[in-house]
């Protein structure tokens, strides 16, 4: 190694010192604990047993409920997130033309972020509710028969989609977007505006490929903490109906903190973990192809 | 509208469609708007019913009876909530500071060296958000024990300077990987160092990364609900999100059917959003803040 890459690595690790402090302090040791507890047998309250690889092969040959539940997971991420993308992008789009009321507007698309979630789902279930619900009202309207939604075994995960969009279109997602449409030079547009490209093409071979940063930070994160969703399933439906919207972070959740089996339920999460992480890599290493950093250096 | 005025080519019909497009445009904004405030508005009209009015199918829009003033002035003298507003604020700030300044400098070493592991430190950072919370949360507990840290602020405040955490991490690595690296090696030569390459040259560049990572990092901190519920145990140092369980308890999370105060709770839960709601309303002309970043791009 030269002198000058040298320093180039001492300095690098010198900014990364607080990140490793941090991680050898505070998140390594409960990582290696859980990782060791998924070979016990672990209740909580009497000391860790040892038990071997018992509680993987359970996980995978005698549960009926994780490898279903990992799949409903994954059918959820399909449903959620690239419309989701898609909608924020375009949100944010929308909101970073000169408007009248601009901050306005970016407060009301943020709104469901900031909604109490207990108040949220009680209304989601009335405007989803079968019978007297605003939606299949609306739908009636226009001669289509609604499903029965959160009810329906074949409906209860594009419902908690449903919402799951409602919350997060405007969201978070939309704000690091409008972030990101702050690196695409206006100069640019209007240059190929004078070009003669029309709407669509000034987005996709302008704006696009300058956000494509973001669209992947979004789309990483985003599938990540669509497979960890928890909360909605858990106060709007409870798993159900007959285990429709049972996710697999339901199914750790109730082995770890309704049968306290923290070994087993820490199995769950190793594994779930595995498949995450594997997605993930591959998606890093596809991204080499469409992501373009401005400021990506040779290696 | 000065562009109209100093484009008179502009035909009639044009003019015309361009009009239309507009109000096209501001009625979509509208019902997209309707839409998102729709719920958080309802909540806002819950909170001054009776709890047997809140859910009645279909649900009433206005109180039949308003008794705003007298469900907020309850919240407020059932528990000690300017305490736990305050509690929340301090330790909220606190974290802050802390995770924007070490997840800024973490994600410039990931972004502008080279030097062998760093990739992998990247994947396990990452890696970090993908392990369920659940499993490391017994762990975690007995850690701060050792440390004699349970009942304190401190395992909300201290972990986040040192790292920052991944989310934060990641997003500012994306925005500094944006900006090209001409720019560093122009100040590099002109004899800055690399902190100064840092503090002087991409930090500023990065005002909306910066802006919209402080802003959703307070919202995070502000609602946080599951480290608090595990660390903090005298009721004086509950932060609010906490607090408001105190609101719920006693009956099944998730039931449907009415619980005796969630009236209170919904109200208690909007003022708890309120500080969010507003700093997010003034925090908006940063995130588009941006510098002219005209011949630096592309």
């Amino acid at each position: 190694m030269s002198s000058f890459r040298r320093r180039e690595a001492v300095e690098g690790y010198l900014y990364l010192l607080p990140w490793i402090v941090g991680f050898a302090a505070f998140v390594a040791g409960p990582i290696l604990a859980s990782l060791y507890l998924s070979f016990n047998k672990y209740n909580v309250i009497l000391a860790p047993e040892f038990v071997g690889a018992k509680n993987y092969v359970d996980a995978l040959t005698r549960d009926d409920l994780f490898i279903p539940s990992i799949v409903r997971t994954f059918y959820y991420v399909v449903l959620v997130v690239p419309v989701g993308l898609a909608l924020s992008l375009w949100a944010a789009m929308l909101l970073n033309r000169r408007l009248l009321f601009t901050t306005l507007w970016r407060t009301f698309f943020f709104l469901p972020t900031l909604t109490p979630i207990v108040a949220a789902a009680v209304l989601w279930k009335w405007m989803l509710n079968p019978d007297v619900g605003l939606v299949n009202y609306l739908l009636a309207q226009v001669g289509v028969k609604g499903p029965g939604w959160l009810s329906s075994t074949d409906w209860a995960v594009p419902s908690l989609a449903l919402i799951g969009l409602w919350v997060t279109v405007g969201g978070s997602r939309m704000i690091i977007f409008l972030a990101g449409l702050q690196d695409v030079p206006t100069e640019l547009l209007e240059a190929a505006e004078i070009d003669g490209a029309g709407r669509w093409a000034r987005f996709t071979s302008v704006t696009l490929p300058l956000v494509t940063p973001t669209v992947f930070f979004n789309l990483v994160l985003g599938i990540i903490f669509s497979l960890r969703t928890f909360e909605v399933a858990f106060i709007a439906t409870q798993g159900g109906p007959a285990r429709a919207t049972w996710f697999i972070s339901l199914h750790i959740y109730q082995n770890a903190f309704v049968s306290f089996d923290m070994g087993y339920a820490s199995a769950l999460a190793w594994l779930f973990f595995l498949i995450l992480f594997a997605f993930t890599f591959l998606q890093f290493r596809m991204s080499r192809r469409w992501v373009y950093y401005a400021g990506e250096r040779a290696r | 509208m000065s562009t109209t005025l100093v484009r008179p080519i502009a035909a009639t019909g044009a003019r015309a469609d361009r009009r239309l497009g507009q109000v096209a445009l501001y009625a979509l904004l509208a019902v997209l708007s309707l839409v998102s405030m729709f719920p958080f508005v309802w909540t806002f009209l819950s909170s001054g019913k009776e709890v047997s009015e809140l859910y009645q199918i279909p649900p009433s829009l206005w109180p039949a009876n308003p008794r705003f003033v007298e469900n907020y002035r309850e919240v407020w003298t059932r528990v000690p909530f300017g305490q736990w507003l305050w509690n929340t604020f301090l330790v909220t700030v606190l974290s802050l500071v802390g995770s924007v300044l070490s997840a800024s400098v973490v994600a410039y070493s990931f972004a502008r060296f080279r030097y062998p592991g760093r990739d992998l430190f990247f994947m396990v950072t990452l890696g970090t958000l993908m392990l369920p919370v659940e499993v490391t949360l017994i762990p975690q507990y007995l850690l701060f024990k050792q440390l004699g840290w349970l009942d304190t602020f401190l395992p909300l405040i201290v972990p986040f300077w040192l790292g920052g955490g991944a989310f934060n991490i990641f997003l500012m690595r994306q925005f500094f990987m944006s900006i090209p690296y001409d720019l560093d090696e122009a100040a590099r030569i002109d004899g800055a160092s690399s902190w100064r390459v840092f503090w002087q040259i991409l930090l500023p560049l990065c005002k909306p990364a910066v802006a919209t990572m402080a802003t959703l990092g307070f919202i995070s901190h502000w609602n946080s609900f599951l480290a608090p519920l595990i660390f903090i145990n005298s009721e004086s140092k509950y932060l609010v999100a906490v607090g408001l369980r105190y609101f719920s308890s006693g009956v099944t999370q998730g039931q449907a059917a009415a619980r005796p105060q969630d009236h209170l709770l919904m109200g208690a839960a909007l003022m708890v959003a309120l500080p969010c709601l507003v700093l997010f309303f003034l925090a908006q002309r940063y995130f588009v803040q941006g510098i002219v970043m005209s011949g630096i791009k592309g």
